[in-house]
């Protein structure tokens, strides 16, 4: 199958030429984020005024280039600027105004804008940065002690250790597999060098070598090119990026999420190619399958098991689906990656759709995300253009085609047989398992259907190897996991870690913490099928069993912070609203058992509940697990019963206090005006929509209780500070 | 089949090519959406005229337009406004966010103001949790949203306008 190998590299050849054609490396890059995140924050009248004051500037020497979110959500939009043999600086925050200053002083004039710098930690003042590393999740060397070692050498041998930063970097999680034994990695920018070793004398060596004489140290240099090493090679000394282990995400936030020749200049189609010229399914199954790679969409089934599953059948017309529908609302890793490298879902899908002997793959994309879906209907007619997709792929005779489908906003046709009823055009109702859609899938066929993630992990694990992947993560959750990060927390935005990082690194050396000075309370993950931790349980590492016995899950990757101003009463529910709202109604216990758990709820936030109601509760929520028919009834209980579980104390105010201790429930709210400090100004009676506060000008006024409806205006508008709120 | 469409000449095309195509039946949202982004909403007629055409029952048209949430079966304002409800948004305030909405047009969640210029709709996430609580009006989405910032959105939307007035219906 040489010819196919040819192929891709003619392929391969005059996409990269098209591309050199605008685009090298001597030339300065100003990158601008293009996201529906980036949109929001103003990214689009940003790079207007980049392309206004580059037009005037007459300079054919100078791009500007868009690419995906890189998970920083709350700093943006991020603009990016690459001078060639500089180091790489990313701004936060940008406006119209912050452009003029970055054009004229960093873009023409070379010297970076200090203050703008994103996350202010900047590498300006170094002539290099060196970070150490693990080489592997497994490996026994210690990165972190290295860094002190580092500098007091450097400080023996007389060099400037105030030019050169050194620190702990997040795991390589990569090469070589299996021989790292003690050794750590040592990158050193902004050569871009790496180097292995484990004691004194190496590093001494390398320091003679590299930082003394100005050579490499060849003998131990590491050859190959991590993916995390590009991170840092585009997005500079930035300790958000420095801690995770990007995989799926390997390409958001750096290519061109519009430019297959992107795609293909970072790796992209390699697996396939190799794969088709292979011409072996069974291999693509089994690598999957010693990978360790379990579904990410929820429910952590071992994804080479189900690829295995769909080709026992003996009908030859199979399928492969793209889950994109991310229901949980407040989780966006499957929009963000969608949008920053729709590639490498499609090269996943083919991988797969290849192992299982499919034709033809859906993606199943919910309609809330517009950017998404311009952008895969993009990279599907450029693949197809480039005969990536199609007829006769590359000349292997495999065919294999990809057809966009959209929701329409139910939240259940997440769950898969559901979301088949739906592509075939009918109410998403779900049905019994089994059969398994592997078993009888769309139009009774064997279907594997994959949520985004998964897909994404696919062209890496072939690449790389499963003895690769398999060393990334815990015994029994492989790879790395992408959460979103939102809620209470400093640096909201996506981050991607190796499965086992606790939340607790997540959460504050990644996330930043909790801000305003306030303190975690909780952290919810898996949305309305998953539970609430509380912050006495941060240690616990992230894998699909660890969570789940800690009384949550994993789900596919919200997570929500909340800190001592949130009610955990009002969160459950709030989520059993959603899931109450969203039940498709086909079952009774489910349709009729999530409405009475939400009028008990109501009940005892409206301030009428009785001690009897928590029993209640937790005997409806588990009836409604055992007998509903789907995942969404199943699991639609988890977050009020974990809440009554961690936090039962603040139930208990509710019912037995009428009291909100957050004061989230304004019905157990209590307005007063506190005669000595009011002034009889009537401006609180005069605002108040229900006309319940008396009294004559300049005297104290009082609010009438049975007919307050507690709507806060008089605590809003009083000027006196006189109205309290308890 | 009657030659006087009610519908679009793009709809008609579409379902033509639909029909072209293996299973054409599962393209009946396909087509609703489509409908959808030409007349803001799925009139009765159009409705019918779908279920002609692309030969399904017009019980399944009703039942799957009915179904999902994002297809609506009355007309929206000129500006829809829509408040995130999503979990990152309601534990930022998105219910005073919405509450703020409610007050400064006078209308509830669901409802158009009488001279059609405003509707107030919600959504469940629109994958912006990040910068919640998040609000969009039409395509535009507005993040990190204050109940104060209420009055002067809709101000800005406004002065955009230049008829300040809804269209009349056709
Ligand atoms: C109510 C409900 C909603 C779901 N929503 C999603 C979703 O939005 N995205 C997703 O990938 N999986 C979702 N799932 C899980 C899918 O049913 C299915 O397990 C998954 O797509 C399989 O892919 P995976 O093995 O790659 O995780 C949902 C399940 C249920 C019960
Ligand atoms: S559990 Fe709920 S969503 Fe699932 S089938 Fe039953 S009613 Fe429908
Ligand atoms: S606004 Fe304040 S000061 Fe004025 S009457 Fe009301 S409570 Fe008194
Ligand atoms: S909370 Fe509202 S209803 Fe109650 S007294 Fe104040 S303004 Fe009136
Ligand atoms: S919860 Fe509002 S955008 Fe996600």
């Amino acid at each position: 199958m040489g010819n196919t190998l040819r192929k891709f590299n003619q392929v391969k050849q005059s996409l990269l030429e098209e591309r050199a054609r605008h685009y090298d490396e001597a030339k300065t890059v100003i990158q601008v984020g293009s996201a529906t995140c980036e949109n929001a924050a103003g990214a689009e009248d940003v790079r207007a005024e980049f392309e206004k004051l580059l037009k005037a500037s007459g300079r054919d020497d100078i791009l500007i280039r868009q690419t995906g979110c890189t998970g920083r959500c709350s700093q943006e939009p991020i603009v990016g600027v690459f001078v060639p043999n500089q180091f790489p600086f990313k701004y936060e925050k940008m406006t119209v105004a912050k452009v003029q200053d970055i054009f004229q002083q960093h873009v023409l004039g070379g010297q970076p804008v200090v203050e703008l710098i994103l996350d202010k930690k900047t590498s300006i003042l170094y002539s290099r940065v060196v970070t150490f590393s693990s080489l592997s999740t497994v490996s026994t060397g210690l990165p972190s002690k290295w860094a002190p070692i580092f500098q007091e050498r450097l400080k023996a041998q007389g060099l400037p250790v105030d030019t050169i930063r050194a620190f702990t970097g997040g795991c390589l999680g990569l090469y070589p597999a299996g021989e790292e034994g003690d050794r750590v990695g040592m990158m050193v920018f902004p050569e871009k060098v790496i180097y292995a070793f484990s004691t004194e004398q190496e590093l001494d060596q390398i320091i003679q070598s590299h930082f003394i004489e100005n050579k490499t140290f060849e003998s131990l240099l590491v050859k190959v090119d991590p993916l995390i090493n590009r991170f840092f090679s585009l997005y500079g000394d930035v300790a958000f990026f420095n801690k995770q282990t990007r995989l799926t995400l390997r390409n958001s936030g750096i290519i061109d999420p519009e430019s297959l020749a992107d795609y293909i200049a970072n790796d992209g189609f390699e697996a396939l190619a190799m794969v088709l010229s292979k011409n072996d399914p069974q291999y693509v199954i089994e690598e999957i399958s010693r990978s360790g790679l379990r579904g990410r969409g929820g429910g952590g089934y071992p994804t080479g098991r189900k690829w295995q599953d769909a080709t026992t059948s003996p009908d030859p017309e199979r399928y492969v689906v793209c889950n994109a529908d991310e229901g949980d609302p407040g989780a966006y890793m499957d929009r963000s990656t969608l949008e920053g490298d729709p590639y490498s879902i499609i090269h996943g899908m083919a991988l797969g759709a290849f192992a299982i002997g499919a034709r033809q793959g859906y993606l199943y994309v919910r309609a809330e995300y517009p950017l998404a879906i311009k952008r895969l209907e993009n990279a599907i007619a450029q693949c197809r253009e480039a005969n990536l997709l199609g007829t006769n792929i590359l000349d292997s005779g495999f065919d294999f085609d990809l057809e966009i489908r959209l929701g329409a906003g139910a939240f259940v046709c997440g769950e898969e047989t559901a979301l088949m009823y739906s592509i075939e055009g009918k109410r998403g109702q779900p049905r019994l398992r089994p059969p398994y859609p592997t078993q009888s899938g769309l139009w009774g066929h064997p279907t594997v259907i994959n949520n985004v993630e998964t897909w994404a992990n696919v062209p890496v694990i072939i690449q790389h190897g499963a003895d690769w992947f398999a060393r990334i993560g815990t015994e029994s959750s492989k790879g790395t996991k992408v959460f979103a990060l939102a809620g209470k927390i400093k640096n909201s935005g996506l981050v991607e870690v190796p499965m086992g990082t606790t939340l607790k690194e997540i959460i504050y050396h990644i996330g930043g913490g909790v801000p305003e000075g306030r303190s975690l309370k909780a952290v919810q993950t898996g949305g309305p099928s998953g539970g609430c931790l509380p912050a006495s349980m941060i240690h616990t590492p992230v894998d699909y069993e660890s969570l789940q016995q800690a009384g949550s899950i994993m789900g596919s990757g919200g997570m929500i912070v909340l800190d001592d101003q949130d009610c955990m009463v009002a969160v459950s529910k709030f989520f059993l609203e959603f899931t109450q709202d969203e039940s498709c109604g086909k079952c009774v216990p489910c349709r009729e058992g999530t409405l009475r758990m939400l009028e008990i709820l109501r009940r005892i936030t409206d301030g009428r509940g009785v001690m009897e109601d928590l029993d209640k509760l937790e005997r409806l929520g588990r009836l409604i697990q055992k007998t509903s028919l789907c995942g969404l009834g199943q699991t639609a209980p988890n977050p009020v019963l974990s809440a009554l579980k961690n936090f039962r104390e603040e139930f208990e105010v509710h019912i037995r206090e009428k009291r909100c201790p957050t004061q989230k429930c304004s019905q157990l709210i209590k307005y007063e005006i506190n005669p000595d400090k009011c002034t009889g100004c009537t401006l609180c009676a005069r605002r108040c929509p229900v006309g319940c506060i008396s009294g004559t000008a300049r005297q104290p006024h009082v609010i009438d209780q049975e007919r307050c409806i507690k709507c806060g205006e008089c605590f809003n508008v009083c000027k006196f500070d006189a109205v309290n709120k308890r | 089949m009657t030659n006087q469409s009610t519908l679009h000449p793009d709809v008609v095309a579409f379902i033509e090519e639909c029909l072209g195509r293996e299973h054409p039946e599962s393209f009946l949202m396909a087509v609703l959406h489509k409908v959808q982004d030409y007349y803001g909403f799925l009139s009765q007629a159009h409705m019918y005229e779908v279920a002609q055409r692309l030969q399904v029952p017009t019980s399944t048209v009703s039942g799957v337009s009915t179904f999902y949430h994002f297809f609506r079966l009355k007309p929206r304002g000129k500006y829809a406004i829509s408040v995130c409800l999503g979990t990152a948004c309601f534990v930022k305030g998105a219910d005073n966010i919405l509450e703020a909405f409610k007050t400064e047009l006078g209308i509830e969640l669901g409802e158009t103001t009488k001279d059609g210029l405003y509707s107030l709709e919600n959504t469940r996430c629109l994958g912006v949790c990040g910068l919640a609580p998040v609000v969009t009006i039409n395509d535009k989405v507005f993040s990190q949203v204050t109940p104060q910032q209420v009055p002067e959105i809709l101000n800005r939307v406004l002065s955009q306008d230049t008829e300040k007035t809804a269209p009349t219906p056709a």
